[in-house]
């Protein structure tokens, strides 16, 4: 026969401070693993959205990304001529031929300098990206100094409003819009013409051609047939894989650094979690002994305390939860050192992070209650019920 | 009995229980000795520059580069006692997740700047003679288990193609937060391979004096403000900061970590505590009784928590030093990576402070105890 679950819980209440203090210890230990996968989850989610499955990027041969990336202007005319290039309703290919460069910029009340990209793009380039939406203002016209720029720029780099002026490459550039772009790493960009950042930065040439497929399934054959063309000496990537290769190392060591760190914190708060359930079979000794002559099996007891350290996990890992909660969507930055520029993400609590975080607490639970629960189920009737 | 040894004898009445206590404080206090390491790290990082040097870089971007004609023009600059130069080579051995970083620099002058470049092994004539010769750190020949005389190939990011150099020489750095892994070859290879269409990256400025680096740099960059390359000048550990501020606020981020740790332990360790007082209600009436005084009593429980805690940290953070000595795979990351003896006492001090918090409600509990309430729960 099992023992009832209110047993424990009212056992629990007996002795609050106890199981607050365990249940806190291990509630800060998931608070970690969450806010650090978080950490991992915004960083990539923000650079893997930056690409679509649907659109192929062309870089250098060799070339590990844009900034080491020179592609000659006669390219993307001979890429746009290939079929297999998507048109818009005029006929027009959705391609975008782009320049990019880093340019170090003041950040917002004296916040030191950060390297921002700025991307030269072709008309074009906000159909060929398919979340580029305008928030305020237009977009930049062709023949003008104007540029338009991500929100997460926006918020962060002083002089980012429509009708204000950014300087850079010793020129000053108009604002006239602000773009979203599904929060990803293009929010944190400055975008303007090709053609006027050509003659002010690198020259005649283009670091990227990007462009739409017309089905994308045919990946394989439109790589093929671009690599193979001699006239261009390209490498091309889907753009989708191409910005999650970027975010690949540094999430891959956030995530191991949230596996390492929660995982010691782990073995410090199960210790604790021992010596609670040690305490709590000790002072409880006469009761178990009238269990057991009460003929509820060892087997009863010892589940019955195991469930019982698990309750106690489960309160620190709801706690837990709420703790991390609040940190969700809180914006931070770091460098994408593929492109050696600043990246601004928010800190993303999923769902299933939640429940990771859970199920990272009962596994603490159990742990920390299996050797006491086996103590309870061994004891000897007649010692325990001597002590009452 | 004497009081410290009613202490002694209390810690070790339940040893299961003090040995779990005394192992979670010494995995909270490893992760503290770890931790704070990554920021004494970063801050030696950020200072390895030298404020005796200055760096000039194109104030487009450092990827941009300055035209060579400026040496001229920066050696003409009166302070300044000598000028070199260096450019980011961005290749790679084999895999190209594997980072290490290449520069190209003008060899003699820059070595001359550079005594942090201590050569330990090999030839430096020959490779400043020798054109595709390259000066290697020994963290990086031992990575790669190369040799002096090696011919090594990269393939290049940046100036594409596989690039053969000849080890001719390795370094050790003078201050471990230098970095062992660096890897230096001659600005001629790479002007006479690209056919002279590249010009330096930065350049290197050595001081006559120290001091008025900053007005210095001022009128460098004024210099240059209206020239076809105009400049941005400042200290080298200014530079070198940069860098380091580019991963985001680390700092932060570690101390946010660090409070939460601390905090698990302390529920961990003031939970113990009172499950320690608890369970002595009895024998703590009785030292009553028999005259201990209740100061005497709450400085009983205090000690007991903090030898526990003092104990644990000590070990803690020893174990973190020893795991963090020699080579281990964060140097990569972090050149000079080691637990400081400042981070020791930091952690000492801590381990201290959380036996007292978690010892206090326990000990003003046992000074306050009623002895006819406690004896008659006894009897």
């Amino acid at each position: 026969m099992k023992i009832p679950i209110i047993y424990n819980i009212r056992s629990l209440r007996q002795r609050p401070v106890s199981t607050l203090t365990t249940a806190l210890g291990m509630a800060l230990v998931v608070a970690v693993f969450i806010a650090m996968n978080a950490l991992a989850n915004g960083f990539q989610a923000s650079l893997v959205g930056t690409g679509a499955v649907e659109n192929v990027i062309l870089l250098r041969k060799g070339a590990n990304g844009e900034m080491n990336s020179g592609i000659a202007r006669p390219a993307a005319s001979t890429v746009a001529g290939y079929p297999f290039v998507a048109k818009d309703e005029a006929g027009l290919p959705l391609i975008s031929a782009e320049t990019f460069v880093v340019v170090p910029l003041a950040r917002v009340g004296g916040g030191g300098m950060a390297n921002v990209v700025v991307r030269g793009v072709s008309q074009k380039a906000l159909q060929v990206r398919k979340d580029i939406q305008i928030k305020a203002g237009r977009t930049f016209r062709s023949g003008a100094r104007e540029v338009i720029v991500g929100t997460a720029y926006a918020q962060r780099f002083p002089n980012s409003a429509v009708g204000q002026t950014v300087r850079f490459a010793e020129q000053d550039w108009t604002v006239v819009g602000q773009f979203t772009a599904g929060g990803s790493s293009f929010e944190s960009e400055i975008w303007g013409e090709n053609e006027q950042f050509m003659p002010v930065f690198r020259g005649q040439i283009f670091q990227s051609i990007t462009f739409r497929m017309t089905d994308p399934a045919a990946f394989d054959g439109v790589k093929a047939t671009l690599e193979g063309d001699a006239r261009l000496a390209v490498d091309a990537v889907r753009e989708r894989d191409f910005y999650e290769n970027q975010s690949a190392g540094l999430s891959t060591v956030l995530k191991f650094i949230a596996v390492f760190l929660a995982s010691i914190m782990a073995v410090g708060a199960i210790f604790g979690a021992i010596n609670t359930m040690y305490a709590a079979v000790a002072s409880r000794a006469p009761e178990i002994g009238v269990l057991l002559t009460l003929g509820f099996k060892p087997w009863s007891v010892m589940s019955s305390f195991l469930l019982e350290s698990v309750f106690i996990a489960m309160l620190g890992g709801v706690l837990g939860c709420l703790i991390a909660l609040p940190i969700n969507g809180l914006v931070t930055s770091t460098t994408n050192w593929a492109s050696f520029s600043e990246v601004a993400f928010a800190f993303r609590v999923t769902p299933g992070l939640l429940l990771s975080g859970m199920m990272f607490a009962v596994v603490m639970g159990v742990i920390g209650g299996l050797l006491p629960a086996r103590r309870a189920a061994k004891q000897q009737v007649v010692d325990a019920l001597r002590q009452a | 009995m004497s009081m410290p040894r009613l202490v002694w004898a209390n810690v070790f009445r339940n040893k299961k229980r003090t040995a779990l206590t005394i192992a979670s404080v010494v995995v909270a206090f490893f992760l503290f000795g770890t931790l704070r390491s990554v920021i004494t790290t970063l801050d030696a990082a950020a200072a390895v520059g030298s404020e005796a040097r200055l760096i000039t870089s194109s104030a487009s971007g450092i990827t941009f580069p300055l035209p060579e004609a400026h040496v001229n023009r920066l050696r003409a600059v009166p302070g300044i006692k000598s000028v070199s130069w260096s450019n980011w080579f961005g290749g790679y051995y084999q895999d190209p997740r594997d980072f290490f970083a290449q520069f190209a620099i003008k060899a003699e002058s820059y070595l001359a700047m550079y005594p942090e470049i201590k050569i330990t092994a090999g030839d430096v004539e020959a490779f400043k003679r020798e054109r595709t010769a390259a000066l290697v750190g020994v963290g990086l020949m031992n990575k790669y288990g190369w040799q002096i005389g090696q011919t090594v190939t990269l393939k290049g990011t940046i100036f594409a193609g596989d690039w053969d150099f000849v080890i001719r020489a390795a370094y050790t750095p003078v201050n471990p937060s230098f970095g062992d892994a660096n890897m230096y070859f001659n600005y001629e290879y790479l002007y006479e391979r690209t056919n002279g269409r590249i010009t330096p990256g930065w350049f290197a400025l050595e001081l006559d004096r120290p001091g008025g680096a900053a007005d210095l740099a001022k009128a460098i960059d004024a210099q240059f403000k209206n020239s076809t390359a105009p400049t941005k000048t400042e200290t080298e550990r200014a530079f070198q900061a940069g860098f380091v501020t580019m991963w985001g606020n680390i700092g932060f981020l570690v101390r946010a970590i660090g409070t939460a740790v601390f905090f698990a332990i302390l529920f961990v360790a003031a939970n113990t505590m009172m499950m320690a007082v608890r369970e002595r209600v009895g024998e703590v009436a009785v030292l009553k009784t028999v005259g201990f005084q209740n100061g005497t009593l709450f400085w009983m429980v205090l000690a007991e928590s903090v030898l526990i805690t003092v104990v644990g940290g000590a070990i803690g953070l020893l174990l973190s030093r020893l795991a963090f000595m020699g080579r281990t795979p964060l140097n990569s990351f972090f050149p000079g990576f080691g637990v400081t003896n400042s981070t020791i006492a930091l952690g000492l001090a801590l381990a201290t402070l959380l036996g007292v918090i978690s010892g206090a409600i326990p000990a003003l509990q046992s000074s306050r105890l009623s002895v006819v309430g406690a004896l008659r729960r006894v009897a």
